[in-house]
């Protein structure tokens, strides 16, 4: 398992239509992808639970990847989330 | 005779039987499965979520098909919770480990993730909850082998009170038998409300203990204007009810009437009256009111409704349905009209400080002509069917139409190459939506086969005044003079080429500005399909001559308050 801090950019945060574009690109992934906010850490493919990190712009957030190819994944989940627009 | 308020939530007025409506009830047992049953259980909820996943995409196609794609979007939310893993990883995990029955595994799991969900100070976060709660209900009744619960066999025409009507109920109810609807709970923005509003059902909401109140059954009269609900009404009452609703059917039926008559003056001065769609469905919409054409043809839903750019072929499929079934009365497709407020889920676009100032529709397709190309195409290909109009958005420049006119040119000499057929004449016009186009309409009238003018980018753009900002909401208006300014100086330039002008905007639909229009000179009002004899109906009844007065009149006026006190005092 690898993991990495990384900063939510997009100015609504994780929240509406984001949130259920990150998740829609998560679940493909043939890998354990956990959201970690302080003491929650949640199953990255729930849209319900990323929703309830209610992760707004600025917030840190810890990814969490378990499974395969787990660099580039987390590579290409750390771009996304970059480039995540409202 | 007792009176009830609550809210009014979609306008109408309704007498009928009082029916009310009890979710069904679902027994869970709290007994503990055997270690050895946990497969049995976790394949029975497996199989429960499935045939709810059935369920749902059967109301959603349904809903579609009935109301249309923006309706039938929370049932595609419906299904991601279906599928969501963390609600299925709690369920199993509390068969397996907990050795609950699949149902109290369930029924548990809706408990937590809701109050999760309840808890939030985010309004968009607890309305996920009513969700949560329709999906896990469902799957419930199919635990228990109950049917879900639906108000599709109804006995006769009612008035239903019910506590709260989730979306599943609402989009499936009978609207032959469903005179109205009052619910105890939800506001005007829940779900239901929305879906009255779509199905033009009178509905009140927010009135607690209706069920209780309104037990004993009988007559009642449900005003969704004014949120009121009479009780066993007199006979007078019901007379005036009765006499209420006959004004407006007479209405209707006045609408009616003019269904096969021509958008003409009582002076004889004819105009083309076309209604706006967003997708090929709506075009049903649009001849049952007898609209003389498609004014706009909104092509974002094609980009919008798909996870990658759609291809030449479904492009040209949507488009070639449309111009098929307008069987030769001209349609205006409009390319892709991207950015501002609206995204796509698989291009991003870049950070903005101003995005309806930036990278948007004419400017993208540009940018990216291949993008631009397999549309033009697309829509070169459905001109073999009946009459195409191409309409291009967001044009500032002559530059920008000139660049089009090239890429659309390349496209046509492709397709001849290829042996495929065209209509070589189409037409290409722009739609006036910027000052920068308002003030050179001149020159462009000069290029262009036509101008519609969009009067809701028109308006936001010459006052600088963003229309989705509600703390400026009231610096909003089409009547303020510049804007009436700006589309008499379009539709002046226009005729002095010998060009048509249209209009595609909220403003054409708008009866106290028809008239006004009429007197500018406008040729063509494009609006909702279900605004067409509305707007018929005035034409009609003006006189062209007076309608020129009276835009000669308000164009001399100097405030939008001026403008539109001085209409109110118009009659027609």
């Amino acid at each position: 398992m690898i993991e990495k801090n990384i900063t939510i950019a997009n100015e609504s945060g994780l929240h509406a239509r984001p949130a259920s574009e990150f998740v829609r690109f998560i679940k493909p992934f043939d890998a354990k992808i956990s959201l970690v906010k302080g003491e929650k850490t949640v199953n990255a493919k729930s849209i319900l639970h990323v929703l309830s990190l209610s992760l707004k712009q600025g917030d840190i957030c810890t990814v969490q990847v378990d499974g395969t190819q787990e660099e580039e994944v987390l590579e290409k989940i750390e771009t996304f989330l970059a480039e995540l627009k409202d | 005779m007792e009176i009830l308020k609550g809210i009014g939530a979609s306008s109408g007025i309704a007498l009928g039987p009082v029916y009310i409506y009890e979710k069904p009830e679902i027994y869970i047992g709290t007994e503990v499965i055997a270690p050895g049953e946990t497969e049995r259980e976790t394949e029975k909820y497996l199989g429960a979520v499935e045939k709810s996943k059935q369920q749902i995409s059967i109301i959603a196609k349904a809903t579609e098909q009935n109301m249309g794609v923006e309706s039938a979007k929370i049932f595609h939310a419906h299904l991601d919770i279906a599928e969501d893993p963390a609600i299925e990883e709690s369920v199993l995990d509390k068969i397996r480990t907990e050795h609950k029955n699949a149902m109290q595994a369930l029924w548990e799991t809706k408990e937590e993730f809701c109050a999760l969900l309840q808890d939030a100070e985010d309004e968009y976060f607890r309305d996920r909850a009513f969700d949560v709660a329709d999906v896990c209900e469902r799957i419930l009744c199919n635990l228990a082998g109950v049917v879900p619960a639906t108000l599709q066999h109804l006995p006769d025409a009612v008035i239903v009170v019910a506590e709260d009507l989730t979306p599943s109920v609402t989009a499936t109810m009978d609207r032959e038998k469903v005179l109205a609807f009052v619910t105890e709970i939800g506001g005007k923005t829940a779900h239901s409300a929305i879906m009255a509003r779509t199905l033009e059902i009178p509905a009140i909401v927010g009135l607690g203990g209706a069920r209780e109140k309104l037990a004993s059954g009988g007559m009642i009269i449900a005003d969704g204007n004014t949120g009121q609900i009479r009780l066993n009404p007199d006979p007078d009452t019901i007379a005036a009810y009765e006499k209420q609703k006959e004004v407006l059917l007479q209405e209707k039926a006045v609408l009616r009437e003019l269904l096969d008559k021509d958008p003409v003056t009582q002076d004889g001065k004819r105009v083309e009256l076309c209604a706006n769609i967003g997708s090929p469905k709506d075009v049903e919409a649009v001849l049952a009111n007898n609209g003389e054409g498609i004014g706009l043809f909104r092509t974002e839903f094609l980009y919008m409704d798909s996870s990658r750019f759609p291809t030449e072929e479904e492009q040209f499929d949507a488009y070639k349905r449309v111009v098929q079934d307008m069987a030769g009365r001209p349609v205006i497709i409009r390319t892709l009209d991207i950015g501002g407020d609206k995204t796509l889920p698989y291009f991003t676009f870049p950070s903005e400080l101003n995005p309806f100032l930036g990278y948007r529709a004419i400017r993208m397709c540009l940018d990216m002509p291949e993008i631009f190309k397999t549309q033009l195409r697309a829509l070169l290909r459905a001109s073999a069917y009946g009459k195409l109009l191409i309409m291009l958005p967001m044009i500032i420049s002559l530059e920008e139409f000139r660049a089009a006119k090239v890429i659309l040119e390349e496209c046509k000499g492709e397709l001849s190459a290829q042996d495929i057929t065209f209509d070589e004449e189409i037409a290409i016009g722009i739609m006036v939506e910027t000052p920068a186009a308002v003030l050179m309409a001149d020159e462009f009238a000069k290029e262009v086969d036509f101008f519609s003018i969009g009067t809701n980018d028109l308006t936001q753009y010459t006052l600088a005044v963003d229309r989705g900002n509600e703390t400026i909401s009231s610096l909003f208006s089409s009547y303020h003079p510049a804007v009436l300014r700006a589309i008499k100086m379009v539709i002046d330039a226009a005729h002095r080429e010998g060009k048509f002008v249209g209009m595609c905007g909220e403003f054409a639909g708008d009866e106290q500005a028809v008239p006004l229009l009429l007197g500018m000179g406008l040729d063509e009002f494009s609006v909702s399909a279900s605004s067409l004899l509305r707007v018929k109906k005035i034409i009609r009844n003006w006189d062209y001559t007076r309608a020129v007065d009276l835009a000669e009149a308000a164009l001399r006026l100097k405030t939008a308050a001026e403008v539109e006190t001085f209409l109110g005092q118009q009659t027609d």
